[in-house]
């Protein structure tokens, strides 16, 4: 075991699965000569050359549609999006060809791709540039979406999105990669589609994702000084949705709050809640509690922007109030 | 072109200049926050362009936006509040540096998703073509927008609805650190007008008077009812793409190169031979512009915060 930033976990997975496969590609916007905007593929454009390092224009609809093209043909590409704003741009390619392919034609073609993008607020950029709008692209069968929090579920998890054989959107957060953590050494694969505990507990459940598992570990330290303990669930994975253990802990602790980076409405947390009320209603015993973004577009104001997305003290006051 | 004209010139692109030398030490202050992309290199390209509209004409840009608020009007003032998030900012300090608006002076926006204004701008020109009016839309927009589709849709629908919109690339070379040659599939940005059949020019960006009749005989076209026209000027930013730009891809040589040219050094010299201006005339314009700097620092920094509640406002016209 090595300590490394989800930043080096990510890259380390890229470049190892670029060593092992040479079908393994790499298109996007500057992610060559500038070396990545979040200087995730530093260094792959003079190790791996510009045929496996493809700067693209600045054109995502074609990075997404062509590619799922080259996957079609047997290629593994892993595109990225410089951020998921901007995934809205190749809207179609990502929800209306990606997903549908396979299935639509009776399973002839498969789209081996993966998405990269970054997700993520609170950094001052406004409304346009601060969404995590992760939750949209969970709604559509036949794309799986996969956004880890952690340093070692980041390079395990991408590392089996490269060798899946259908088509994944890695969401990674803007401000998770700083974030430092133990990476298990060499071969290390996280399977897609499983949630998991980070931080047992016995009184309370809070299900979370991405960036917002942090805050929720920090809040659950907050509530460990006055005894409360907290399980904390981390989805891992968006779709397919893995309820089992986010049941196994609720059938402990009958209580929950659900915490997301995005905005409340249709969210994590309302399909998190329904699934509890469908499978696990006999343990419910108290108002299931949602932690969200203000139901605002993101203001560039340092203040107000802070205030929309939720904070360790919003969590703890939402623990405070399900006990 | 009357004397006072000249100088009003000299004066925005000045202006402009240490409005961005200022927004730099206020990033590096901590005290603007996300992303500021400045306009150093590029300041004769919406100088000159702006000086050629009539007042109804509506002008709408991506988010390297300062310069073109400034030309537009919007006080020194309004602008670094905003990029400070002040309530007294162009837009409340919901905006930030990105996303500058007047629509007072007719300036529709910095927008930040890159293309994504090229439609906006035709629907401008739609409007005033509806309704009538003889207003131009001039749309700015930088070289790395036009391999998007948003950009090749706009021009086509422009060109068969015969819109009044004048189309104005600012071609500085790189989107982000992607030179044209290694993104757009023709050197001359132009030639993607032809495509569409829209008549159009390539100017001298760098120099400010060049961009000005460039822009004059444009707009009149546009305003003639004869359709969209399309604009290229050649010019250069100075400084990296937005703040923290490691700026791998050019050599320190192309930048000093382009300093040669810098567009007000050479409008400097011009003004002085041509003897339209002495330098005592000039320094005193540099002197007036650095002191409304100052004063816009001081206006912004004593400006309140917006208040808690303003999260909460604007996000429709009608709640509930
Ligand atoms: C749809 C979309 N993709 C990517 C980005 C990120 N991005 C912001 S500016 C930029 C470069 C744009 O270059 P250009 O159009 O030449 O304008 P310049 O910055 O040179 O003024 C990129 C890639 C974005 N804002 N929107
Ligand atoms: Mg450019």
């Amino acid at each position: 075991m090595a300590v490394k930033t989800v930043r080096e976990a990510i890259s380390e997975a890229l470049w190892e699965e670029m060593e092992r496969d040479e079908k393994v590609f790499i298109l996007g916007e500057e992610v060559g000569v500038w070396g990545g905007t979040y200087a995730v593929t530093k260094g792959f454009y003079d190790h791996f050359g510009e045929k496996r390092v493809r700067d693209t224009p600045i054109a995502e609809a074609a990075i997404v549609g062509a590619g799922i093209g080259a996957a079609l043909t047997g290629l593994r590409p892993v595109a990225e999006l410089m951020t998921i704003n901007f995934a809205f741009v190749a809207m179609d390619h990502i929800v209306n060809e990606a997903p549908k392919l396979h299935y639509m034609f009776g399973g002839q073609m498969s789209v081996p791709l993966v998405i990269r993008t970054v997700s993520g607020g609170g950094r001052q950029l406004g409304a346009t540039h601060s969404q995590t709008p992760d939750v949209i692209f969970a709604h559509f069968p036949g794309l799986k979406v996969v956004a880890p929090a952690t340093p070692a579920d980041s390079k395990g998890l991408l590392k089996s999105a490269i060798r899946s054989e259908d088509p994944i959107l890695f969401i990674e957060n803007v401000t998770l990669y700083q974030t430092r953590g133990e990476v298990p050494d060499g071969e290390h694969l996280v399977p897609i589609g499983k949630s998991k505990v980070q931080r047992q507990g016995s009184d309370v459940t809070v299900v979370t994702y991405s960036k917002m598992l942090n805050v929720s570990l920090n809040a659950a330290e907050e509530l460990a000084k006055d005894g409360i303990q907290a399980e904390v669930v981390d989805l891992r994975t968006l779709r397919p949705l893995d309820m089992e253990p986010v049941i196994e802990s609720f059938v402990k602790t009958n209580r929950v709050v659900i915490v997301e980076e995005g905005w409340r409405s249709y969210g994590v947390g309302a399909e998190v809640a329904a699934r509890l009320y469908e499978e696990a209603f006999d343990y419910i015993d108290a108002p299931i509690k949602r932690v969200a973004q203000a139901e605002v577009p993101l203001p560039y104001n340092r203040n107000l922007e802070q205030l929309a997305i939720p904070q360790v003290s919003s969590v703890v006051e939402a623990v405070q109030d399900v006990l | 072109m009357k004397k006072q004209e000249y100088l009003d010139l000299y004066h925005q692109m000045v202006l402009i200049r240490r409005l961005e030398e200022c927004a730099a030490e206020l990033y590096q202050q901590d005290k603007i926050g996300g992303f500021l992309h400045l306009y150093i290199g590029q300041e004769a390209v919406s100088t000159g362009l702006i000086s050629a509209r009539q007042p109804q004409d509506r002008v709408i840009t991506a988010y390297r936006d300062h310069g073109v608020a400034i030309n537009t009007g919007i006080g020194a003032k309004e602008v670094i509040a905003e990029l400070l998030g002040k309530a007294t900012g162009t837009s409340k300090g919901k905006g930030g540096s990105m996303h500058m608006a007047d629509v007072e002076k007719n300036f529709w926006g910095g927008h930040a998703i890159v293309g994504a204004h090229l439609p906006l701008a035709a629907g401008m020109a739609l409007g005033d073509q509806y309704m009538g009016s003889d207003a131009a839309t001039i749309c700015m927009f930088g070289d790395g927008a036009t391999n998007i589709g948003f950009f090749h849709e706009a021009l086509n629908l422009s060109k068969v609805w015969n819109l009044p919109v004048l189309w104005v690339v600012e071609n500085n070379q790189y989107g982000m650190g992607t030179s044209v040659a290694r993104a757009s599939a023709v050197g001359e940005i132009r030639q993607k007008a032809d495509g569409y059949s829209i008549p159009n020019a390539i100017a001298d960006g760098m120099d400010v008077l060049s961009v000005r009749k460039a822009a004059v005989k444009a707009l009149k076209h546009v305003r003639s009812g004869k359709g969209p026209f399309f604009l290229e000027f050649t010019t250069y930013r100075y400084r990296g793409h937005s703040m923290g730009d490691p700026e791998r891809y050019r050599e320190k040589e192309e930048i000093a190169q382009w300093e040669q040219t810098d567009p007000i050094g050479i409008y400097q010299r011009y003004l002085i031979a041509e003897k339209i201006a002495t330098r005592a005339e000039l320094e005193e314009i540099e002197m007036q512009a650095e002191a409304e700097i100052m004063e816009a620092v001081e206006f912004a920094e004593t400006s309140p915060e917006p208040a808690p509640e303003e999260l909460y406002t604007d996000v429709y016209v009608q709640a509930g």
